[in-house]
């Protein structure tokens, strides 16, 4: 029963992790069918922002409380900065070429990326513990689980509700909708489909950066942690089906329950299993789970 | 007889020239091109897919399976020539490739990527829980003679040099005189236009399971020739990093011409060298920095400046 429980807890703080990554990585698919390769870099690039404003922060012996503030802050910065800069600097002139060219021009975005983070970050691991030792641990039945697990997925509600609002709440989310419905019909109505696009890809940095700048302090920031980060986060997308958030949130869900039970009860499984149920949903829905199929042109 | 073609003469004399220049090359030289000829071998594969309108995030998976293969070969009495452990890497990949070409066949664009790329990585978690196959640090490969020639020392260098000089340019021809049958042409085909393939009674599916398992077979073998000529094999061939290596030398290369998946798999390799050598760090900005390029600016790859030369020279 325990182990169920651990089980069960470990997969959603898990899941929450792989939401607020995947959620960024679908949205961007969905408006600008482009399979972003180096979301797992921007994702790296959050860790490390964090980690050097609150580590600032900090060693400055200023109030450790704020540094929540700052590690969400540190990742608006990331995607304000790195989104306009990719998307203007690159990506609009690949506009219109093949999906599989996107994903092409984000695997040489991706390799620049991981070279830059190590130019100026260096090779060695950073840690903040703060904001992470500051809540405590709080006992669920035989269980002890550190309180910032808690504000992890709380964070990875919030940003659902938040994006839920975002795209069906508000003016320029309908816009969104119709531009990831009809692209050139959207277009032809007026839409100003090139700001989407910037605003999609920013915001899709931030919640890559926002997924790093929450995890820095759980981890050792390393080079090289956006590597596996990125092939997770896809296996997330295509489960669920890409460019749809129910379908990240549901993806994440089943990606995590399926690690974390991989690591209670068959630990050597655990780093195929992923794959291994990744592979097995688009052998039965070619799509992923949340995507209708689309008829064949001619 | 028919007159040699451009492709097959140029084959023929890179083949002769290699070959004769081999004894003349300094140590480091004769591991580069033998390295990078055997990784081409995993790029050809990938051009066959590429002119059939896939692009493969997983040709790791068959490149590991065959130096795997290979590598477990020499425990078998009897069975350590270099020649046997390809032929060994090269079947065990094809059968791989038949296994999960049933699944893959049936995708396109990003899925098919994104399938290959997650077959790949189940190899790789599998390989590195599993403690016989020396888990992540790998295990040594050593074959104990090359073509009958004892392995070790300047004589047998130059056998597995020979071996996939040789190998590279078999497979180089018999992909050429494929591209260019009937069934080869089909690939080009089926990434204008499935549908109108059909129609004309050919099968699409049969069609791309052949070429996957065409480049199942080359990164098996090129997997193969690796290991021996490496010495040892890791995990890490099975990683997605290691496919996407792949992938960039064939966007590099294009899909113009057999040739260009071995030159650019040279090339890279010599940039790689060089930069380790001065700038350990960047030498993943310099790859990439290269790819946007050649993306942006050579769509048809390395090779189209050749086609222009010509165009201008004419």
């Amino acid at each position: 029963m325990g182990d169920v429980l651990a089980v069960v807890i470990d997969g959603t703080i898990y899941a929450s992790w792989l939401f607020i990554i995947a959620a960024g990585l679908t949205i961007v698919y969905g408006v600008m069918r482009i399979l972003n390769m180096a979301h797992g870099s921007l994702y790296a690039l959050g860790a490390y922002a964090a980690t050097s404003v609150v580590g600032a922060w900090i060693r400055g012996g200023r109030a450790p409380l704020v540094s929540y503030a700052l590690l969400i802050a540190a990742a608006i910065a990331v995607g304000l900065i790195f989104g306009p800069l990719i998307e203007r600097g690159v990506l609009r002139f690949v506009y219109g070429r093949d999906e599989i060219v996107m994903v092409l021009v984000t695997y040489a975005l991706f390799l620049i990326l991981e070279d830059a983070i190590k130019l100026v970050w260096g090779v060695e691991s950073y840690f903040i513990t703060e904001p992470y030792g500051l809540l405590g641990t709080v006992e669920i039945g035989p269980l002890t689980y550190p309180v910032y697990s808690g504000a992890l997925v709380l964070a990875a509600i919030v940003t659902g509700l938040l994006l839920r609002w975002g795209i069906y709440g508000t003016r320029y989310g309908k816009l969104l909708v119709a531009v990831i419905h009809d692209r050139e019909m959207a277009a032809s109505l007026g839409v100003n489909v090139r700001n989407v696009f910037l605003i999609t890809f920013t915001l899709g940095t931030m919640l890559a950066a926002l997924g790093g700048a929450l995890t820095a302090p759980t981890v050792s920031v390393v080079p090289g942690m956006g590597v596996e980060t990125i092939v997770l986060a896809f296996a997330v997308v295509v489960v669920g089906g890409l460019g749809s958030m129910p379908g990240a949130a549901l993806g994440s869900l089943i990606v995590g329950l399926v690690r974390s039970a991989a690591v209670h009860f068959f630990p050597q499984v655990e780093l195929f299993s992923i794959y291994l149920v990744m592979a097995l949903v688009l052998a039965l829905r070619p799509r992923g789970l949340f995507v209708a199929p689309e008829a064949r042109k001619i | 007889m028919k007159r040699l073609d451009r492709t097959t003469f140029a084959l023929l004399a890179s083949l002769v020239l290699l070959l004769a220049g081999g004894p003349l090359l300094p140590e480091w030289a004769l591991f580069l091109v033998t390295n990078s000829l055997a990784k081409g071998l995993v790029v050809l594969g990938l051009l066959l897919l590429m002119r059939t309108g896939l692009v493969s995030f997983g040709q790791g998976l068959y490149f590991a399976v065959g130096a795997y293969a290979a590598g477990m070969m020499p425990r078998a009495p009897g069975l350590s020539d270099a020649l046997a452990l390809m032929l060994a890497g090269g079947v065990a990949a094809g059968v791989v490739a038949a296994l999960c070409g049933l699944l893959l066949a049936r995708y396109r664009g990003i899925f098919f990527a994104m399938l290959s790329l997650a077959f790949s990585m189940i190899l790789y978690g599998l390989l590195v829980k599993t403690s016989v196959l020396g888990s992540t640090d790998g295990f040594n490969v050593a074959a104990r003679t090359v073509l009958g020639v004892a392995a070790a020392g300047a004589y047998g260098r130059y056998a597995v040099f020979a071996l996939t000089v040789a190998t590279a340019f078999a497979a180089g021809f018999l992909l050429h005189r494929f591209l260019g049958s009937h069934l080869g042409r089909l690939a080009p085909a089926i990434r204008d236009n499935e549908l109108r393939v059909e129609y004309m009674g050919a099968s699409v599916r049969n069609v791309v399971h052949l070429n996957l398992v065409i480049a199942g077979i080359l990164a098996g073998a090129g997997g193969a020739l690796t290991g021996v000529t490496v010495g040892h094999i890791d995990p890490e061939m099975a990683y997605w990093t290691t496919s996407g290596e792949f992938v960039f030398v064939a966007i590099l290369s294009g899909t113009a011409s057999v040739l260009a998946p071995f030159l650019g798999s040279i090339l890279l390799e010599l940039l790689r060298s060089f930069a380790y050598e001065y700038s350990p760090n960047t030498w993943q900005l310099v790859v990439g920095g290269a790819m946007l390029l050649v993306i942006l600016f050579l769509p048809s790859g390395l090779w189209s400046v050749f086609g222009r030369w010509r165009k201008v020279l004419r």
